[in-house]
C-alpha cells in the first residue's frame, strides 16, 4: 500500500514544482498524508525512527504548512515544491517511505519527540522562505526597480511579521520535543550527542531572534539575515541525522 | 429597434470644447429622457474625457440627427468633432469605453462606475438595458481577468501603492505632508483614499499649512520642527520650493533609533529636491524621488498596454455575443407569428372535433389539451432553435422570409 502511495504522492508534487498547479499540490499532499497513515497504521509502527523516516515526515510538514498560507504567497510554491519532490526521492532512497523493521522507540515517544521537533524544523522553513523573499523584494525597494509595482507583491510589512509568526508558533514545539528526547536520553543514562547540541544552538538562534524582537525590535532586513542562520542549522542538523542521531 | 451613438471624445475634441458639452448627472439624465420621449430609448455618458449619446429607436437616421442637434445646442462648434457609430459597431465601442480601453490612461477603473451611473440615469428599454448591462459585465471580467487595472498610472497613485509595498494595510499609519502645495495635496489624497492618516502638515508658512491640515484634520508644523515627528511617521511626503533639502540624512539617521526597526518610507516630489538622497542609503528607509515614480508610471503603462490586448480578446467576445442576442431579434416576429399560427389551427381543429370531445371528461379533455399543446411545441422547437441560430450567422432575414413563405404567415406582419 505504501509503494502504491508513494508513486501518485511523487508525480503531483512533481507536477506541481514544475507546472505550479494548485490540485496537485493538495493532491500530493493529501498522497503524502495517506502514505503516512499507511505507515503509522502497519503493526511495525512509526517508521520515523530513521533518518529517512524524519526526512518523509519533515517534508509533509513543510508542504502542510505552506499550503496554510499559500494563498497570499503563492510565489512561495516556486522554492517548496521542488524541494518537497526532491526530499521525498531522497527519504524514499533512505528507506523512509516504506515499512521497515520496527523502532525500538514508543509510537508516543516517536509523535512527541519526532513530531514536534520535525513541526518546528518545518515551521522554520517556511521562516526562512518568508525571509528570504523580505530579502530579495527589500532589495528591489533600494535598487528602486521600475517593475516594482507591476505585480502586487505581499509587503515588507507582512512578510516580516509572517516570519515572526512562523518562529513564535515553532520555538514552543522545539522546546517541548526537544525537552522529551533530552528527558529520555538522560532517564537511558546515555549522552548528548553531536546533533543534540547542534539542535540546541539552533534553538538558542531562533530564541534570540523572538527576544531581540521583542526587547531591541530587531525586525525588517536583519531579523530576515538572522532568521537565514537559524535556518542554516537546521539544514546542518538534518544532514547530521544519519551520521550522528539514528543507530 | 437600432442603436445609434453619436458623442466626441478626448480622441477627437480637445478639453475647451469637451469641457462645453460636458453635462452633470442630473442634465444628462434630462437629455436622454427627451431623445427618449418619441418612444426610443436614451443614455447621456457624459464624463471629463467624453459625452456620448446612444439612442435606440427604429428610425436610426432620425435618432441620429436628433442626437446630433441635442449635442449642437450644447456647442454649435462640436459637429466636426463628433463621431458617428451604429448597431455592432455603437456596441462594441461602448464594451471598450466600459473596460476603460478608449481612456486616456488604458485600464483607468473609473469610468465602470460612470457608465453604471449613465445606465441608471438613462431611459432604458430592452435593447439600451441590454448593451449596458452586457458592457458593464465585460468591464469587469477586464479588471478581473487581467492586471490591466492593477499597477498604478500616476505619480500621486505610485506613491500609494509605493507605501502599500512597504507597510501592507495603510490603516493606521501615519504621514506627514511637508509643503501644503497642490502636488502635496493630491499625493495626500491618493494615501487617504488607502485608508492611511494625515497626522502632520509641515511648513515655512505656518498659515499655509494650517489650512491644508484643517482639511485633512491634521496637526500644522513649522519647518523647524520636522525632525520631532520623524519617530512616529511612516510615510514623509515632501514637495516644498526651498532651494536646499529640507531634510538631511543626518537629521533621519537620528530619529531612526526611536524607530526600533520601522520602516520608513520618504517620497520627493519637489524639484530642486528637498530631501537628501543619502537617506536612502539608511537601513530601513526607502526614498523615492519624481524621476523615479515616474520612471516606475511609464513602466507600469507599457505593462497596462501589453494587458491591453488581452482585454481586446475579452471586449471582442463579449461585444460578439451581444451582437448575436441583437441579431436573433429580427427572427422573434416570425418565430412569434409562426408560434402563433400553430397555435390558431390547434385550437381551431379542437374546435372541430368538439362533438367527439363532448364525451370526454373534465381530465380527459385536459389530456387531449396538453398533448396537442406538446405536439406543437415539439415540432416547433428545432425550427425557433435553426432561425436564431441563423440569425446570429447573418442569416436570419432570409430564413424569417421562407418561414412567412412556407407558412402563409399573414401579410399584415411584413
Amino acid at each position: 500500500m505504501a509503494e502504491l502511495l508513494f508513486w501518485p504522492t511523487l508525480l503531483f508534487y512533481g507536477e506541481a514544482a514544475v507546472g505550479y498547479l494548485g490540485y496537485a499540490r493538495r493532491a500530493g499532499a493529501a498522497g503524502r498524508a495517506a502514505l503516512l497513515i499507511v505507515q503509522a497504521a502497519r503493526e511495525d509502527g512509526f517508521p520515523w525512527g530513521t533518518w529517512a523516516g524524519s526526512l518523509n515526515l519533515f517534508v509533509w510538514f513543510v508542504v502542510t504548512v505552506y499550503l496554510g498560507v499559500r494563498k497570499p504567497y503563492r510565489l512561495l510554491g516556486l522554492a517548496v515544491m521542488p524541494l518537497a519532490a526532491a526530499l521525498l526521492v531522497v527519504a524514499r532512497a533512505g528507506g523512509g517511505t516504506g515499512v521497515g523493521s520496527r523502532s525500538h522507540y514508543s509510537n508516543l515517544f516517536l509523535v512527541l519527540h519526532v513530531g514536534l521537533v520535525l513541526a518546528a524544523f518545518a515551521g522554520f522553513t517556511l521562516a526562512a522562505a518568508v525571509s528570504a523573499f523580505y530579502i530579495w523584494q527589500e532589495r528591489r525597494l533600494k535598487r528602486r526597480e521600475v517593475t516594482i509595482l507591476r505585480r502586487q507583491a505581499p509587503s515588507l510589512a507582512t512578510l516580516d511579521r509572517l516570519a515572526s509568526r512562523a518562529v513564535a508558533f515553532s520555538l514552543p514545539a522545539l522546546t517541548l520535543g526537544l525537552a522529551v528526547g533530552i528527558a529520555r536520553l538522560l532517564g537511558d543514562g546515555e549522552r548528548i550527542d553531536a546533533v543534540i547540541a547542534a539542535t540546541l544552538v539552533t534553538w538558542l538562534v531562533w530564541a534570540a531572534y523572538l527576544v531581540l524582537r521583542a526587547t531591541r525590535g530587531l525586525s525588517g532586513r536583519r531579523a530576515a539575515y538572522v532568521a537565514l542562520a537559524g535556518f542554516a542549522l537546521v539544514i546542518v542538523v538534518r544532514l547530521a541525522l544519519p551520521a550522528a542521531h539514528f543507530s | 429597434m437600432r442603436l445609434v451613438l453619436v458623442g466626441t471624445s478626448h480622441h477627437h475634441a480637445p478639453v475647451e470644447l469637451r469641457e462645453r458639452v460636458a453635462l452633470g448627472h442630473d442634465a444628462a439624465a434630462e437629455l436622454a429622457k427627451r431623445l427618449a420621449a418619441t418612444g426610443g430609448e436614451a443614455v447621456c455618458l457624459s464624463t471629463c474625457n467624453r459625452t456620448e449619446l446612444y439612442v435606440a429607436a427604429p428610425d436610426v437616421d432620425a435618432a441620429e440627427r436628433a442626437a446630433v442637434a441635442a449635442l449642437a445646442e450644447l456647442e454649435p462648434d462640436v459637429e466636426p468633432a463628433l463621431y458617428r457609430l451604429r448597431d455592432h459597431a455603437a456596441a462594441l465601442h461602448l464594451f471598450r469605453v466600459a473596460a476603460g480601453l478608449d481612456s486616456l490612461v488604458p485600464g483607468e477603473g473609473e469610468i465602470l462606475g460612470q457608465v453604471r451611473a449613465a445606465h441608471e440615469a438613462g431611459t432604458t428599454g430592452a435593447l439600451l438595458d441590454r448593451v449596458f448591462r452586457q458592457a458593464l459585465h465585460a468591464g469587469r471580467k477586464v479588471r478581473a481577468q487581467t492586471a490591466i487595472g492593477e499597477a498604478p498610472a500616476s505619480v500621486s497613485s505610485a506613491a500609494g501603492a509605493l507605501a502599500e509595498q512597504v507597510f501592507g494595510d495603510l490603516d493606521g499609519c501615519s504621514i506627514l505632508l511637508v509643503g501644503a502645495g497642490k502636488i502635496s495635496e493630491q499625493a495626500a489624497r491618493s494615501l487617504l483614499s488607502r485608508r492611511a492618516k494625515i497626522a502632520f502638515v509641515a511648513n515655512r508658512t505656518l498659515d499655509h499649512a494650517a489650512g491644508l491640515a484643517a482639511r485633512f484634520g491634521a496637526e500644522p508644523l513649522p519647518l523647524d520642527r520636522l525632525d520631532e515627528q520623524l519617530a512616529t511617521t511612516d510615510v514623509v511626503v515632501s514637495s516644498t520650493s526651498a532651494p536646499g533639502y529640507v531634510l538631511d540624512a543626518a537629521t533621519v539617521e537620528r530619529a531612526l533609533r526611536a524607530r526600533r526597526g520601522r520602516q520608513l518610507l520618504l517620497i520627493d516630489l519637489a524639484v530642486p529636491r528637498d530631501l537628501d538622497p543619502a537617506i536612502h542609503d539608511l537601513d530601513g528607509c526607502y526614498l523615492y524621488d519624481i524621476d523615479d515614480l515616474q520612471a516606475i508610471v511609464s513602466e507600469t503603462l507599457v505593462g497596462r498596454r501589453g494587458e491591453a490586448e488581452r482585454a481586446e480578446a475579452i471586449v471582442a467576445a463579449e461585444s460578439e455575443k451581444f451582437r448575436e442576442w441583437q441579431a436573433s431579434l429580427d427572427v422573434v416576429p416570425a418565430i412569434m407569428s409562426l408560434r402563433a399560427r400553430a397555435e390558431e389551427i390547434r385550437e381551431s381543429e379542437l374546435r372541430k372535433a368538439e362533438g367527439l370531445l363532448g364525451r370526454l371528461d373534465d381530465s380527459q379533455r385536459k389530456a387531449v389539451e396538453a398533448i396537442t399543446a406538446q405536439i406543437v411545441n415539439k415540432l416547433l422547437h428545432l425550427p425557433t432553435v435553426r432561425m436564431k441560430q441563423a440569425a446570429a450567422a447573418a442569416d436570419g432575414v432570409i430564413y424569417a422570409e421562407a418561414v412567412r413563405h412556407l407558412f402563409g404567415l399573414g401579410e399584415d406582419e411584413r
